[in-house]
């Protein structure tokens, strides 16, 4: 294990920086909320991260979030066990009728104030899956919306964009629910 | 003897449930009967059917779930519970009763403390000790079933590729396989090929990943850290090989939709270099870690004998003595023209999970190794026929286990289709493994499971 670890210290670090992607076709703000998000939360943001109904697709890429090449902890992002210490809920999937509840209940033991960021596109418009008579639709059908990031599913890279636009200042496009974008940026 | 009851005969010699399922009015039953898959379909216009969970328990959650999505009623089923369908009252699920002294419950999920999919475990307890855990799953159904009716088949394909998003390339490869076996074309040699490299590399993604995910949950992230690096670098060449890291949509009827470039092949090439390089260094920390291996060996025992009632699929089966590889028998296009061994243990227990893991990712480097060479040239897809209707099967090795999927074919478009994640199969032995184990060891237990929860919910 001693040789294992000393490798690691001696290797270079993986860890890359996030590009600056400012691609309005992957992180779009449901509302202007920049501004006000970084006053709030500062430089550090705590995920709850819930599937409502996901494929489990966007669960890994959330996972790879955490490993050598993204190290997320690196940008003040971490995510916590519980709903009561979160200031984000990263939600994924379509929300299907039997998660309605949970999702719910997940969102209300979150102190304010709260953010609700929507993964993939699942979660968007409930993706493929749109249409199923035993689901509700996207997140946004159940919950306040205030980011969502494109992709089926996102690439960590995207996520880390996303996230770290309710940190940062940068640039998101402002869209609607339904998917079509507004084409208003907001610019800072 | 009517069809039926000499199937059911069949399963009480010793034939493997594949899977039962539903259809509105109409009930199927598929076997593995000596390395051949056989499948019934059986009228039911009053919708009921002699039950087959009421004798053989691997039936039971499926015959449950036919009654919640056709209402379908297997006669003779003393479990009246709905399984996928939570209906308005999702708190109202009553439990099995456990009695005794001294015991407490512990409830856990739907919605659990990491990044995992929504389940819920009912523990009883006698102090630290689980004397019964009862799984209720169901919380992503999203009604795959119901979606795929009548979709056309390009949609379809894209809907089986994201039933359990871990296993796409596995799903997309069954669901491929079935039209192709409907329809009665084959694809050209070189789309086979490149199928097995997107099948092995998700092989490896998904075998790295857990390594490392079930070290993590015996309290040893060092494991895990270096696991996630060899991942991500898997992820990475199947991104540059075909253009999306989880390999989503490339597999299609007739064939893939996109050819491996030169520049693929390099990047293939360094990963099988770089995994070469890096992970018998990881096998040998394992191995050596005295402390870590105290968590593994002899927690969550699958006794064979049940491995084998359940058809238990893929690590699980194989850690418990279940000598079963779909790519093997009943054998598909292009593993028999490779070498590659099967590798089986009998312990059954978490430590043993964890070493069918490591020789598989190993198998896999080699299966690469020899796909890479001996790659076909010429075209990736043919053209499927319209019009013709059909029904096919196929049983996919996905690195979870063998994915059955049946479809039929009407008009160009799905008519019917179902698919039986091996977890099916899976998720009620892991009740039986935890038994007798301490409440903290739960953990490590899923976790060298794995099963999928959107690959059963549907
Ligand atoms: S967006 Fe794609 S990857 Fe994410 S849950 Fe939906 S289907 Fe799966």
């Amino acid at each position: 294990m001693r040789k294992t670890i000393l490798q690691g210290l001696l290797r270079r670090p993986l860890s890359e920086p996030p590009l600056a992607l400012d691609d309005p076709d992957i992180v779009t703000l449901a509302r202007d909320l920049d501004l006000v998000s970084q006053r709030k939360l500062g430089r550090g943001l705590s995920i709850r991260a819930i599937d409502a109904g996901s494929c489990n697709g966007c669960e890994l890429e959330m996972h790879a979030l955490g490993n050598a090449f993204y190290d997320l902890e690196r940008f003040g992002l971490r995510f916590v066990a519980s709903p009561r210490h979160a200031d984000v809920l990263a939600a994924t999937g379509i929300v299907t009728r039997n998660m309605r509840e949970a999702l719910l209940r997940t969102y209300a033991a979150m102190p304010h104030p709260k953010w609700v960021v929507a993964i993939g596109a699942c979660a968007r418009d409930g993706g493929l899956f749109a249409g199923s008579p035993v689901c509700e639709g996207g997140i946004g059908a159940v919950l306040p919306v205030d980011l969502w990031i494109a992709g089926c599913p996102p690439t960590p890279r995207d996520l880390l964009e996303g996230f770290l636009t309710l940190l940062q200042p940068r640039t998101a496009a402002v869209g609607s629910s339904r998917g079509e974008k507004s084409g208003r940026l907001a610019e800072r | 003897m009517n069809p039926w009851d000499e199937f059911v005969s069949r399963l009480a010699a010793g034939a493997t449930l594949l899977s039962l399922w539903g259809e509105p009015e109409r009930v199927h039953l598929a076997l593995l009967d000596g390395g051949a898959i056989r499948h019934l379909a059986r009228d039911c216009p009053d919708h009921r059917y002699p039950s087959l969970g009421a004798r053989f328990a691997q039936a039971i959650r499926l015959e449950r779930s036919a009654r919640d999505l056709y209402g379908l009623d297997p006669v003779g089923l003393a479990d009246r519970r709905p399984w996928l369908d939570h209906g308005a009252a999702p708190h109202a699920y009553p439990f099995l009763p456990v009695e005794g002294e001294a015991l407490h419950q512990i409830p856990v999920g739907p919605v659990h403390a990491g990044i995992i999919e929504p389940g819920h475990f009912r523990f009883t307890c006698d102090g630290e000790t689980v004397v019964r855990l009862e799984a209720r799953l169901g919380y992503v159904h999203r009604g795959v079933e119901r979606l795929m009716a009548g979709a056309a088949l390009a949609a379809a394909a894209k809907l089986a590729g994201r039933i359990s998003g871990d296993s796409t390339v596995a799903y997309a490869l069954a669901f491929a396989q079935a039209v192709e076996a409907a329809l009665g074309v084959s694809p050209p040699p070189r789309a086979i090929w490149l199928r097995a490299i997107m099948a092995e590399l998700e092989r490896l993604a998904n075998h790295l990943g857990d390594i490392g995910a079930i070290c993590n949950d015996g309290g040893f992230s060092l494991m895990l850290s270096h696991c996630a690096i060899l991942r991500e670098r898997v992820l990475r060449a199947a991104d540059a090989c075909f253009g999306h890291r989880l390999m989503m949509d490339r597999v299609v009827p007739g064939g893939v939709a996109v050819d491996l470039a030169s520049k693929g092949i390099s990047a293939l090439g360094a990963l099988i270099a770089e995994l070469h390089a890096r992970f018998p260094a990881l096998v040998t920390l394992y191995d050596l870690t005295a402390s870590l291996q105290d968590r593994t060996n002899g927690t969550g025992i699958l006794h064979a004998d049940l491995a084998r009632r359940f058809g238990a699929g893929g690590v699980i089966g194989r850690a418990s003595g279940r000598d079963f590889d779909a790519r093997r028998s009943p054998g598909y296009a292009p593993y028999d023209a490779l070498a590659f061994t099967v590798p089986v243990l009998g312990e059954g227990d978490v430590n043993a999970r964890i070493w069918i893991r490591i020789k598989e990712v190993e198998q896999s480097l080699g299966l690469l190794r020899q796909l890479l060479a001996s790659l076909p040239p010429g075209a990736i897809a043919t053209d499927l026929p319209s019009g013709p209707a059909g029904e096919g099967m196929a049983l996919v090795e996905g690195f979870r286990g063998d994915i059955f999927l049946w479809l039929a074919i009407a008009d160009g478009r799905v008519r019917h289709c179902h698919a039986r994640d091996p977890s099916w199969l899976q998720w009620p032995l892991l009740e039986a493994a935890i038994e007798g184990n301490i409440i903290a060891d739960f953990p490590l237990c899923n976790k060298s499971f794995n099963c999928s929860y959107a690959g059963h919910d549907l």
